[in-house]
C-alpha cells in the first residue's frame, strides 16, 4: 500500500514519476533513429524527375515479405531507363524492417517516421504508389539529420558519373535548385 | 583481449580480474562450442559400439563447425544408445536440448568420369556422365548436452528408410522427456512416425490436417482471400485461384 | 496484519472438492447412478483467456477444483516460421526472428546471429560484443520485470505491479527505439556485429536507467516479496524436481529455480560473458515462489553486468567489415548456436547448402520446450494455481507456435 500511495501521490509532484503524457496535445520528440515505413527520396523540387531511385530492383528482391513492386521506365526504343515507372509499396505487408534501406546502393529508399496513418479503405489506401512515397530530401534532413548528411555525400559521389547518361534530368533539377 | 589492454589501464585491470577465474575454473571448457576429447565422434563411436551390442554408428563430419559433427544411429538401437549416453559416467549427456527433423529429398548427383578405353589399335579416353540417384529420407536430429559435466553438443541423428511409406524411427521420449513435444512437432511437420512415443498426436497443426508442411515437396494451398497486392507471385497465385479477378 | 488464509480452498491443500472458494460448505447432492467418473468436469481454458498470455488453450479435466489432467493445445499462432526461413535469404530472416518472442527481439537477433556466425566463422568486433551484452541484459531486465507483473496480474492484483513493470519497460523500449529505430521489432544485430553504432548520449541514458533500476526493484520487492497473499498463492505450488527439469529440457530461470546450476552465460560463455562477474541465483524448492525470486535476483545481477559493460565499453567498429549482409552465402555445413535468452535456452539450428537460403532453419524455442512439463506441475492443484504456474513458466506464444 505504501508503495502504491507513494506512486500515486508522487505522480502529481514529480514529473519523473508520471510516465504518461496527454498525447494529441503534447507529443514526445521521436528519436532520430525512429522508423515507420519506407519512403523514396527525391532531390530538388520535382518529385518525379529528382527521384534518386534507379529501379535496380535490389530492394524488391531483398524485401523479406516481398511488398515492393517495381517496373522500370522504358524509353521510346523499349530499353529500360534508370527510373521507375511503377514503384508500389504495400504497407499492409511491410513490416518496417529497414532491410530495403540497408541494401539500396543509391540511398534512394529511406525510412519515414510518420506513424499517424489512417484510411477508410483497407486495400487501396494501404498500397502506396510512387507519388505518395516520394518525399523531398529536405524532409529527410528534417527527420534524420545525421543520416541525411552522409547519404547526400554518397549520392553526390554516385550520381556525378551517372549524371551524363540517363540521370540527366535529375542532375539538371538539382543544378537549378 | 589484448586490444582492450592497450586502451586504458582501468580496463586492462578489470579484464585481467575477470579472466582470472576462467584460467582456474575446471568446470567448463571455454569457447564455443566446447569440444573435449571425450566427445570426439570417433571416440564416441567406439565407446557406444562397445557398450551397446549391435549398434551401428556412422559419423557424419560437419565441414563448417568442426565441433558439431554428428553420429547417425540406427533406429533399432537408438533408445539403448541414448540411454547409454545419458547414464555413462564420463558422458552424462542428460539434457536433450533440441530435437528437429530434416527433409532430404531424392537427389540426383551427376558425376563426370574420365576413363581410358581400349579400342583397336590403341587407347583413348572417354568421358562419361554417371547419374547417382540418392534416395531421399527424413532425418531426426537430437542435440545432447551434459548439465553436470557442462559439455556438448553430441549430435545424434536417426534416419528413416525413405520419405514415403516407411518413416519410422524410435522415439527417445522414454529417455529424454524434453523430446516429447519436439517429437510431436517433428511428426506434425515432417510426418516422421516415432515408435514408442506416449502421445503421438499433432501439435501445431489441427488434428484434421493431412499433409506435413515442412517437407520440401509440400504445396501450399492457394485458397486464401484475394487482396490487392503488388507482389507478382502472390498476384499470380490469386489469379489462378480466382480466374475472373484481376485482369491487367 | 493478522495471519489469515486469504483464499481457503485454494491456498490450503486441505480444501477439497466440497468447499466453495468462499470457504462455504455445501452439500453434495448426487443423482443416483452418477459415479465419480462422471463428476469430472472438462474445461477449456483459452484460447482467448487473458491469463494464457496469448492464444493458447489448456484442456483441463477437473475433479471438483483439482486438476486431474491438463493438455496444452498449441498452434493457434503457428505460421510455419521455419518454412519461411527456408524461403528467405539469411539477412531477410533477421527481422522475422524479432517476431518469435516479441518481448525480447534483441536476444532473438543475437541467437540467430550467433548461429550464422558459427556457420560462417565470422568474428565479432569487441565493441559490438559489448553492445550486444548491453542490449541483451536490458532485454532480460524488462522481460523479467514484466513477467513478475504478469504473474501477479494473473493471480489477481488487477494490474498495479504490471503497470509499474510496464512503466520501466517503456523506458527501456524508448532506449531501444533511439538505438535501433523500433521499440519492439528491433532487427538490430547483424552477422558479424551490429547494424549501427550507438547514438550520441545513448550510453548516458542507459547508465541513468541502470542506476535507477535498483530503486524500482526495491519498490517492487517491498510491494511483493513477503506479501502474504503472494506467498500463500505461490509457495509449494507447482514444484518441479531437478531431475524432471533436466530430463524435460526446462531451461532458463525455471530450471535454476529448481536448483540446477546451468546458465549458458556461464557454461558456453558465448560472446564475452567470461569477462563479466556475476552470480547465478538458484532456487531451493522449485516452486512458483522460487521462480519469482530467481527472476528478481537475476535482475539484480543483470544490473551488475550492465554497469560493468557500460564501464568497459571499448571504441572501434561495430561490425566485421568482411561480413556481407546481402547475398550472404555461408559454406556448406550445419551449426547449432544457442544463447541464454531471458526465457531459457534459445537455439538456432541451421543447415546450409551453400546457397543464399538455409536449407533448414530450426528454432529451438524455450517457451515451447518449457511447456512440456506443464501438466506435471499442475496435477493435483486447483485451476487458480494452474494459472499461476503457467504465468511463472513464462511463455510467449509467438515463440511457442512459431
Ligand atoms: S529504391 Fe534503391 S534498391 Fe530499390 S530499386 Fe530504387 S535504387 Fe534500387
Ligand atoms: S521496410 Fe522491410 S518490409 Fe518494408 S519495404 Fe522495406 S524491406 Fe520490405
Amino acid at each position: 500500500m505504501v508503495v502504491t500511495a507513494r506512486n500515486f501521490v508522487g505522480s502529481y509532484y514529480d514529473p519523473d514519476r508520471l510516465p504518461t503524457i496527454e498525447y494529441p496535445e503534447k507529443r514526445q520528440k521521436l528519436p532520430e533513429n525512429s522508423r515507420s515505413f519506407p519512403m523514396l527520396i527525391f532531390d530538388g523540387e520535382d518529385p518525379e524527375a529528382g527521384l534518386r531511385c534507379v529501379a535496380c530492383k535490389i530492394c524488391e528482391k531483398e524485401c523479406p515479405p516481398q511488398c515492393i513492386y517495381i517496373v522500370a521506365e522504358r524509353d521510346s526504343r523499349g530499353r529500360a531507363v534508370r527510373h521507375p515507372k511503377i514503384f508500389d509499396l504495400d504497407i499492409s505487408v511491410c513490416m518496417a524492417c529497414q532491410i530495403c534501406v540497408e541494401v539500396c546502393p543509391f540511398d534512394s529508399i529511406k525510412m519515414d517516421t510518420a506513424f499517424e496513418m489512417a484510411g477508410r479503405d483497407r486495400f487501396g489506401a494501404m498500397l502506396l504508389h510512387k507519388s505518395e512515397l516520394a518525399k523531398s530530401d529536405a524532409y529527410f534532413h528534417s527527420i534524420h539529420p545525421s543520416e541525411a548528411v552522409g547519404s547526400d555525400a554518397r549520392v553526390e559521389h554516385i550520381k556525378k558519373p551517372a549524371g551524363r547518361s540517363q540521370a540527366a534530368p535529375a542532375e539538371a533539377t538539382r543544378k537549378a535548385a | 583481449m589484448s586490444k582492450a589492454k592497450g586502451k586504458s589501464k582501468g580496463r586492462a585491470k578489470t579484464t585481467a580480474s575477470a579472466a582470472a577465474p576462467r584460467s582456474t575454473s575446471t568446470d567448463a571448457p571455454t569457447g564455443s562450442p566446447p569440444v573435449s576429447d571425450r566427445l570426439a565422434p570417433g571416440q564416441l563411436k567406439a565407446q557406444i559400439e562397445a557398450a551397446v551390442e549391435g549398434a551401428r554408428i556412422e559419423v557424419v563430419l560437419n565441414p563448417a563447425v568442426p565441433g558439431q559433427s554428428s553420429l547417425v544411429v540406427d533406429p533399432a538401437h537408438a533408445v539403448a544408445v541414448a540411454r547409454f549416453l545419458r547414464d555413462a559416467e564420463d558422458l552424462k549427456l542428460d539434457y536433450c536440448s533440441n530435437v528437429t527433423g530434416v527433409d532430404w529429398p531424392d537427389s540426383v548427383v551427376e558425376e563426370k568420369v574420365v576413363h581410358p578405353e581400349r579400342v583397336e589399335g590403341g587407347e583413348r579416353t572417354v568421358e562419361e556422365t554417371i547419374r547417382h540417384r540418392h534416395p531421399g529420407y527424413l532425418e531426426v536430429v537430437y542435440h545432447l548436452y551434459s548439465i553436470p559435466l557442462r559439455h556438448g553438443p553430441v549430435i545424434l541423428r536417426q534416419r528413416t528408410a525413405n520419405r514415403v511409406d516407411d518413416t519410422r524411427v524410435a522415439s527417445l521420449t522414454p529417455v529424454y522427456r524434453s523430446a516429447e513435444f519436439q517429437e510431436r512437432e517433428v511428426y506434425d511437420l515432417y510426418g516422421v512416425h516415432f515408435t514408442g512415443h506416449p502421445d503421438p498426436r499433432r501439435i501445431l497443426m489441427w488434428p484434421e490436417f493431412e499433409d506435413h508442411p515442412m517437407r520440401k515437396d509440400y504445396v501450399e494451398p492457394d485458397d486464401y482471400e484475394y487482396e490487392p497486392t503488388p507482389n507478382a507471385e502472390v498476384l499470380g497465385k490469386a489469379r489462378r485461384h480466382y480466374p475472373m479477378e484481376g485482369t491487367e | 496484519m493478522s495471519k489469515v488464509t486469504p483464499f481457503p480452498g485454494q491456498a490450503e491443500s486441505g480444501g477439497g472438492a466440497d468447499q466453495a472458494p468462499g470457504g462455504m460448505q455445501y452439500e453434495v447432492s448426487r443423482r443416483p447412478g452418477v459415479t465419480d467418473e462422471d463428476e469430472v468436469l472438462e474445461v477449456a481454458v483459452g484460447p482467448h483467456h487473458p491469463s494464457t498470455h496469448g492464444v493458447f488453450r489448456m484442456d483441463v479435466k477437473l475433479d471438483g477444483e483439482r486438476i486431474v489432467s491438463l493438455k496444452p493445445v498449441l498452434g493457434y499462432l503457428h505460421r510455419n516460421h521455419e518454412k519461411l526461413g527456408e524461403q528467405t535469404s539469411y539477412l531477410g530472416m533477421m527481422p522475422y526472428t524479432d517476431r518469435l518472442d516479441y518481448f525480447c527481439s534483441l536476444t532473438n537477433n543475437w541467437a540467430y546471429a550467433i548461429a550464422v556466425e558459427k556457420l560462417a566463422g565470422l568474428q565479432v568486433p569487441e565493441r559490438a560484443e559489448y553492445i550486444r551484452i548491453i542490449t541483451g541484459e536490458l532485454t532480460r531486465l524488462f522481460n523479467h520485470a514484466c513477467l513478475v507483473g504478469f504473474l501477479l496480474h494473473d493471480m489477481g492484483t488487477m494490474g498495479t505491479p504490471l503497470m509499474y513493470a510496464f512503466r520501466e519497460r517503456e523506458k527501456v523500449l524508448d532506449l531501444f527505439e533511439s538505438l535501433t529505430g523500433a521499440r519492439m521489432m528491433c532487427n538490430y544485430q547483424r552477422f558479424g556485429g551490429c547494424r549501427n553504432d550507438l547514438p550520441d548520449g545513448w550510453l548516458d541514458e542507459v547508465s541513468k536507467l541502470v542506476a535507477e533500476f535498483p530503486r524500482w526493484l526495491d519498490e517492487m520487492e517491498q510491494l511483493l516479496t513477503g506479501n502474504e497473499i503472494l506467498i500463500a498463492r505461490t509457495e509449494g505450488v507447482g514444484v518441479l524436481s531437478p531431475e524432471l527439469a533436466v530430463s524435460a529440457g526446462v531451461t532458463g530461470p525455471s530450471l535454476r529455480a529448481s536448483g540446477v546450476n546451468y546458465d549458458l552465460r556461464k557454461v558456453d560463455r558465448y560472446g564475452i560473458y567470461d569477462r563479466f562477474q556475476f552470480r547465478v541465483p538458484l532456487g531451493e524448492k522449485g516452486d512458483v515462489f522460487d521462480r519469482y525470486m530467481v527472476r528478481v535476483l537475476e535482475m539484480r545481477e543483470s544490473v551488475g553486468i550492465l554497469q560493468q559493460a557500460i564501464r568497459d565499453l571499448p571504441g572501434g567498429p561495430v561490425i566485421d567489415p568482411r561480413a556481407r549482409q546481402r547475398n550472404f552465402m555461408p559454406p556448406v555445413g550445419e551449426a547449432y548456436g544457442r544463447i541464454e535468452a531471458p526465457k531459457g535456452e534459445l537455439g538456432f539450428y541451421l543447415i546450409s547448402d551453400g546457397s543464399r537460403r538455409p536449407s533448414r532453419f530450426r528454432v529451438r524455442a524455450p517457451s515451447f520446450v518449457n511447456l512440456t512439463i506443464l501438466e506435471d506441475l499442475c496435477l493435483g492443484h486447483t485451476l487458480a494455481d494452474a494459472v499461476a504456474i503457467l504465468g511463472a513458466v513464462d511463455i510467449v506464444l509467438g515463440e511457442v507456435d512459431r
